[in-house]
């Protein structure tokens, strides 16, 4: 026991700001998204991830998203298990055909208004996978998407300003 | 004790091979009559072999009909077998009761190529879903990629449980937390799971197929994305079996640093792995500590190799990016730091009995069962199978830099946990060795494209285990095929057997200390 109250007094608070190349932007819809989530949310946005059939790399990083240091849950975000409670979808992936049924139900699954973010290139535009006899591409040829967040796959702090951005418009 | 290549020969006669045209040469094809495919599994049983991958090939373009192929292994020695079936009578002997690894293997080949393992006794489609037509073999010469499947009605018999008190939960696809799509049926009483059924395939996007409509170069890319987390040991194992085929060879700085990401990949992964299995118990404390140390670890690797995850550096002939003198430096400062502050925290994990209480004598796969399921990789290692492909089909640098063979005999989810310390401390060892004696010049060598109507295969130990890629290129020198085999192919069998007994709330803290991919496997 001591040995972990040691440990947490020796980390200290790791949590830190984004970076240099994002701060500005942070900063500057900062005060329009704490506005947005306490008018929109309550104070709490919750996400609810769904794989409609990407290679696992953008979960690493919505993982990431979660960790010590990025620590998104200061921002009000936090992820929930069911659609049934979220205000945003992050969906990844090129979808399926084997995950297209799967993704529409969630998405009927979710209460309006809700939010769809495409995150990564393959639900951006189908990626490397493209469309095919197994995939159906992008994720917008499936659900509406209402935002978009490229990248192979988007570094946390991309999510993070990606989703910024969506709820403070 | 003969070799598995004396005992084939002793077999069939010097007339089945092995077969020329295939690389590297030190894994030999041995070609024989299809009515003898299984006749051949059973010589390699006999012989103590495991089975390493099946795998069916079109090769009507190559005037031939459908190739049946089988790769085998025995501590360092590794062949394959190849039998051919005419395009109009796609049958060949099952070998499924020689070995339960090709149960799965082929269910997918004959959902997809559309050849039939005669005697299996399962005829579900395996990837292929029930609503794709029966018909639609995607993996056919015939198929165009392009065809939009239509759904038609199907149905998919589950295992069923009857009887007082017993209840059936149906996990999934879509989980509980942020992971990939999959599902699971439960057969439980009260607590306790009498059966589980795992259904994949729902993540599969063609990528077999895909490789076949592009260039040599951009299947690296390809292969990088076949499952992300993994992204390094699969282009290597890509680049190496196109590598082997063509015949070209990477500078030495080339090879060295794809084994220094291939060994911060294993690091970064056993390092979040260690922290979920923590996490499914409810020990809150250190999955956030060791997934810090993980956020330090890929932060490093976007400044020295610009990519968090090392995606699109090992490219065919060599590596994309270069390590300069400094970076070399901050490495070894990372690693000094980060093995200090990784011990600290193992002691935590080693002090701890409610953690030792959840993960000890829990998700239990006996040695015996790991050998019959021919697991690999950490899975194997912790179930005392001693499996690493590092030391039984070492390529540079790792000839001359040995990993330790680390296996554990506990067969449970702390074994599994803890083959992963061990296994970063080692890796820890190898990156400082590789740092020290990394050879000077270039990083990467023109890739030569490869001639018509080659073979080439190549193994690699990725951080979840043995990785395989079988390439082969068509008449013009075009991909004609490219099998991959990712370690999930073979380790879900385990979890299935892993669970029995178990109570239903630890299979979350069982299939993390299992962690495989599901879109390795789906492909």
């Amino acid at each position: 026991m001591l040995r972990i109250l040691h440990q947490i007094f020796r980390t200290g608070v790791v949590t830190e700001p984004l970076p240099v190349e994002v701060e500005a932007e942070v900063v500057e819809i900062g005060a329009q998204l704490e506005d947005a989530i306490r008018r929109k949310f309550h104070r709490s946005l919750t996400i609810r991830e769904v794989d409609a059939g990407s290679c696992n790399g953008c979960e690493l990083e919505i993982h990431a998203m979660n960790n010590a240091v990025y620590n998104c849950e200061r921002f009000g975000i936090n992820f929930t298990a069911s659609p049934r409670f979220a205000d945003m979808l992050l969906v990844t992936g090129p979808v399926s055909v084997n995950m297209e049924i799967a993704l529409k139900r969630t998405y009927m699954a979710t209460p309006s208004p809700k939010i769809v973010v495409a995150v990564g290139d393959c639900a951006c535009d189908g990626g490397i996978f493209g469309e095919s006899y197994a995939s159906l591409g992008k994720i917008s040829n499936v659900i509406p998407v209402d935002a978009h967040i490229p990248g192979c796959p988007p570094t946390p702090a991309d999510l993070l300003l990606g989703i910024l951005k969506v709820i403070g418009d | 004790m003969s070799t598995l290549r004396e005992k084939m020969t002793a077999q069939f006669g010097t007339a089945a091979g092995p077969v020329e045209g295939l690389f590297p040469a030190d894994v030999p094809l041995f070609h024989v009559p299809r009515v003898q495919f299984s006749e051949a599994a059973w010589v390699m049983k006999e012989a103590g072999a495991r089975l390493v991958a099946e795998w069916a090939s079109d090769e009507t373009l190559l005037g031939r009909g459908f190739g049946i192929y089988a790769c085998y292994n025995r501590e360092t020695e590794f062949l394959m077998v190849k039998s051919d079936t005419p395009a109009d009578d796609p049958v060949f002997p099952t070998i499924k009761r020689k070995f339960v690894a090709a149960f799965r293997f082929e269910r997918q080949m004959r959902s997809l190529m559309g050849v039939i393992p005669a005697g299996h006794p399962d005829p579900r489609p395996w990837i292929k879903h029930e609503d794709w037509p029966e018909d639609a073999w995607p993996l056919r010469k015939t198929f165009d990629p392009a065809t939009r499947m239509p759904r038609v009605k199907g149905s998919y018999k589950w295992i069923r449980a009857e009887g007082e008190g017993v209840y059936e939960i149906p996990v999934g696809p879509v989980h509980a937390g942020i992971i990939e799509p999959g599902h699971f049926r439960f057969q439980a009483v009260g607590e306790e799971v009498l059966n589980l059924e795992a259904r994949l395939g729902y993540v599969h996007k063609g990528i077999e197929k895909r490789f076949e409509s592009l260039s040599w170069e951009d299947g690296a890319r390809l292969a990088g994305r076949v499952s992300g987390d993994t992204t390094v040991a699969h282009a290597i194992g890509y680049c190496r079996a196109v590598e082997a085929l063509s015949g070209s060879s990477p500078p030495a700085r080339g090879l060295w640093l794809r084994a220094i990401m291939l060994e911060r990949e294993r690091i970064a992964n056993h390092l979040g792995d260690i922290a979920a299995i923590c996490n499914d118990v409810a020990f809150a404390f250190l999955f956030f500590q060791f997934n810090i140390l993980k956020e330090h670890l890929v932060r490093t690797n976007h400044r020295l190799f610009r990519h968090r995850f090392m995606m699109d550096r090992v490219v065919p002939g060599g590596m994309a990016v270069d390590l300069d003198p400094a970076g070399v430096q901050e490495m070894h400062r990372e690693l000094d730091r980060f093995a200090k502050e990784f011990e600290r925290l193992v002691r935590i994990y080693d002090d701890n009995p409610s953690l030792e209480d959840r993960v000890r004598e829990t998700g239990i796969l006996s040695a015996e069962q790991a050998r019959d399921l021919g697991m690999v990789g950490i899975v194997a290692r912790a179930s005392g199978q001693p499996l690493d492909c590092r030391i039984q089909a070492p390529f540079p640098p790792y000839d001359r830099f040995p990993p330790r063979m680390v296996v554990l005999n506990s067969c449970d989810v702390h074994a599994r946990a803890w083959l992963r310390i061990e296994e970063i401390r080692d890796s820890i060892r190898l990156l400082l060795e590789m740092l020290g004696s990394l050879p000077q010049g270039e990083v990467r060598v023109p890739f030569i494209p490869p001639q018509p109507e080659r073979c080439g295969i190549s193994m690699v130990e990725g951080w979840r285990g043995e990785i395989v890629y079988w390439v082969q290129s068509g008449a013009a020198g075009e991909i004609n095929r490219c099998m991959v085999r990712d370690p999930s192919s073979l380790n879900w069998l385990g979890l299935e057997q892993a669970i029995h007994g178990n109570i239903v709330p630890d299979f979350p803290v069982c299939n993390k200390s299992f962690n495989q991919s599901y879109s390795g496997h789906d492909l």
